[in-house]
């Protein structure tokens, strides 16, 4: 301490440091907290309605039968919708068969091979474009590029659909992924005197693995849930898949179909339905969280 | 192939070999087709648009313009006209917008600024993601036999108290626009949180300290900092929020009523294009398939154009912080 320092015995004229409760700006303050409280709460009531439901409505009916019988006709009781699920799982296997492959190796030439180019910044900025693009439109176009041309609707052109569908989330994942694997890994493979696909293949692909499989689970998760590319791409059909050239059923267009019927029967059935489909979308999203939670 | 200049090297009793010929030619091979996958997404949407334009064309050249301000849907006369479409679709997306984006905002608000434990943040973000992940056919049956039954008598209480106001000059007899609308929001809200959420996360945290210290309550330094210098970031989230909304098809189709008709009425059947899309296309012969082609494009060109505008404005947020940091 400074002895020199003049002594007042003036008091120090702070303003006050202490916010009153009542004063306009802390009233303000707790009014707004208390509404985004609220409007969080009501913001998931939806989800939990939603999944209320499908418990109820949809968890009352799904039996053996269900799951493996074909659908009923107008005043038929029981049936089921076996064959959309193989519909549905043959369509996605398709899909996931086509864009996986192209998915990858466009992120391994995002991301690696020449991250800076014209075609790389031109292949990433549409894909970013694509994962905005309506479904709908996915339909349409391979509408007008497979099914007039094969003049049939077909699980093929249905699984051709949905692949274009999944491709913008596989390759913008899979890019990420390899993005996040450390450069010294690489380095030290370069080093070795590694071809550039070499380090691809036994360095960046093994370590940036779960970063891929989370992109590509949530591709099919979101592909097994979309209706609109399929309503015209794989029509509908109530027996079982025999070939790929002739129309497929779907768990969504089921749903769909059944869901505007003036039947109980099919309507309970539509409930079932989405319950099994909601199934498979929610523990492929949430084992693709899980997956992918392991980071460097 | 450069493995000659390692040919002087004696590698007797050494374990490690150059790349072989057979090394470099897997090279070559694996490096071309990754150049051609990065090239087929963009001879994808080359295709895609030359695709949907090609089958429009024969529709464009008969109906012209006039396809695009006639309300008039008619197969037998070949009459075909987008407008009660148009407006379907702007007025869903505009009203689901705007309730999406005050729900989406806020939530990314109590997710970033501390109103949650961080793990309990990371419950809650978590519930708004898999909302984003229920297909949309599982909330058009929601909405059909949940959503519906539940705003009907406050829709017919609306009408019927306040039908002088145009928004509510029909009651709900079913489907409409207000169900659509709602679950259309629903669907945009996780989006939208999502982005917002990233903008306010990048904001350095020395800025909310800096407001904090200036003795600022929470809400003043949301209010008057937080969210202007997110600004873009959230605007980003909005218009990728509308170009979801604007192309979403299978709840809508199942909500919205598929009516062709012009109606402020929030409790009006309404139509959308890509509801017309769904509902029209599977049973059309091969006239309409090219009016729905042209249609199509039109719903095409909306929803790149505010995508791609919706891109640019996250990019210049981005951008921002990056010269900021």
């Amino acid at each position: 301490m400074n002895s020199s320092m003049p002594v007042t015995d003036a008091p120090l004229r702070l303003p006050s440091l202490h916010r009153a409760h009542f004063e306009a700006r802390t009233l303000q303050s707790g009014i707004l907290t208390a509404s985004t409280w609220i409007l969080a709460l009501v913001a998931s009531i939806p989800l939990f309605s939603v999944i209320y439901m499908l418990l109820v409505e949809g968890g009352s009916r799904l039996d053996w039968e269900a799951l493996t019988a074909l659908p009923p006709s107008a005043f038929e009781m029981g049936g089921g919708f076996g064959n959309a699920i193989v519909g549905t799982g043959v369509m996605i296997g398709l899909a996931t068969l086509i864009s996986v492959p192209i998915g990858i190796f466009s992120a391994i030439y995002l991301a690696i091979l020449d991250p800076d180019s014209k075609l790389a910044h031109t292949a990433r900025f549409l894909a970013k474009v694509l994962t905005g693009f309506p479904s709908v439109l996915t339909g349409v176009f391979v509408y007008a590029a497979l099914v007039v041309t094969m003049k049939t609707y077909s699980a093929l052109a249905g699984g051709v659909a949905l692949a274009v569908l999944m491709l913008p989330t596989v390759v913008l994942a899979a890019e990420q992924a390899m993005v996040m694997v450390p450069k010294k890994m690489k380095d030290a493979a370069f080093g070795m005197g590694c071809t550039r696909a070499q380090v691809i293949w036994k360095v960046v692909l093994p370590t940036g693995l779960p970063g891929i499989l989370t992109g590509v689970m949530l591709g099919i998760a979101r592909a097994a849930g979309e209706s609109a590319p399929l309503l015209f791409t794989a029509l509908f059909s109530n027996y079982f898949l025999s070939s790929l050239s002739e129309p497929t059923a779907s768990l969504s267009i089921l749903i769909f179909n059944f869901s505007g019927m003036p039947y109980d029967n099919q309507i309970e059935l539509a409930w079932a339905a989405s319950l099994v489909l909601v199934l498979i979308v929610l523990v492929l999203n949430i084992t693709a969280r899980f997956i992918g939670r392991q980071k460097f | 192939m450069v493995s000659h200049l390692f040919d002087h090297i004696d590698r007797s009793g050494s374990v490690t070999a150059p790349p072989s010929g057979g090394d470099y030619a897997f090279d070559r091979g694996f490096r071309g087709i990754a150049w051609m996958s990065a090239a087929i997404i963009l001879a994808l949407v080359a295709y895609i648009i030359i695709e949907i334009g090609g089958k429009a064309l024969p529709a464009m050249t008969q109906y012209g313009f006039g396809f695009l301000t006639s309300t008039t849907w008619n197969v037998q006369e070949s009459q075909f006209g987008i407008l009660p479409e148009i407006w379907g679709t702007l007025y869903s997306s505009l009203l689901a917008l705007l309730l999406g984006g005050i729900f989406g905002v806020v939530i990314a608000i109590f997710l970033t600024q501390d109103f949650l434990p961080a793990r309990l943040a990371v419950v809650f973000r978590t519930i708004i993601e898999l909302l984003a992940a229920i297909p949309s056919v599982v909330f058009g049956l929601w909405g059909i036999y949940v959503l519906i039954p539940l705003l009907r008598p406050v829709a017919d209480w609306l009408n019927g108290e306040l039908d002088f106001i145009p928004f509510f000059s029909t009651s709900l007899s079913g489907p409409g626009l207000a169900p659509a609308a709602l679950v259309l929001a629903i669907m945009i809200l996780p989006t939208i949180a999502a982005i917002s959420v990233d903008a306010l996360r990048q904001i350095p945290y020395k800025v909310k300290e800096a407001a904090y210290g200036m003795g600022t309550t929470r809400w003043e330094a949301i209010l008057k900092v937080m969210l202007p210098t997110a600004g873009s970031g959230i605007l980003a989230a909005l218009v990728l929020g509308f170009g979801r909304a604007l192309g979403e098809t299978m709840a809508l189709a199942m909500l919205i009523g598929n009516s062709n008709q012009i109606s402020a009425s929030l409790f009006a059947p309404a139509n959308t294009l890509a509801a017309l899309l769904a509902s029209s296309f599977p049973e059309a012969g091969e006239v309409e398939v090219q009016a729905l082609m042209y249609a199509a494009l039109a719903l095409l060109a909306i929803t790149l154009i505010v995508n791609v505008v919706g891109l640019a404005v996250m990019k210049f947020a981005t951008r921002k912080f990056e010269a900021e940091r």
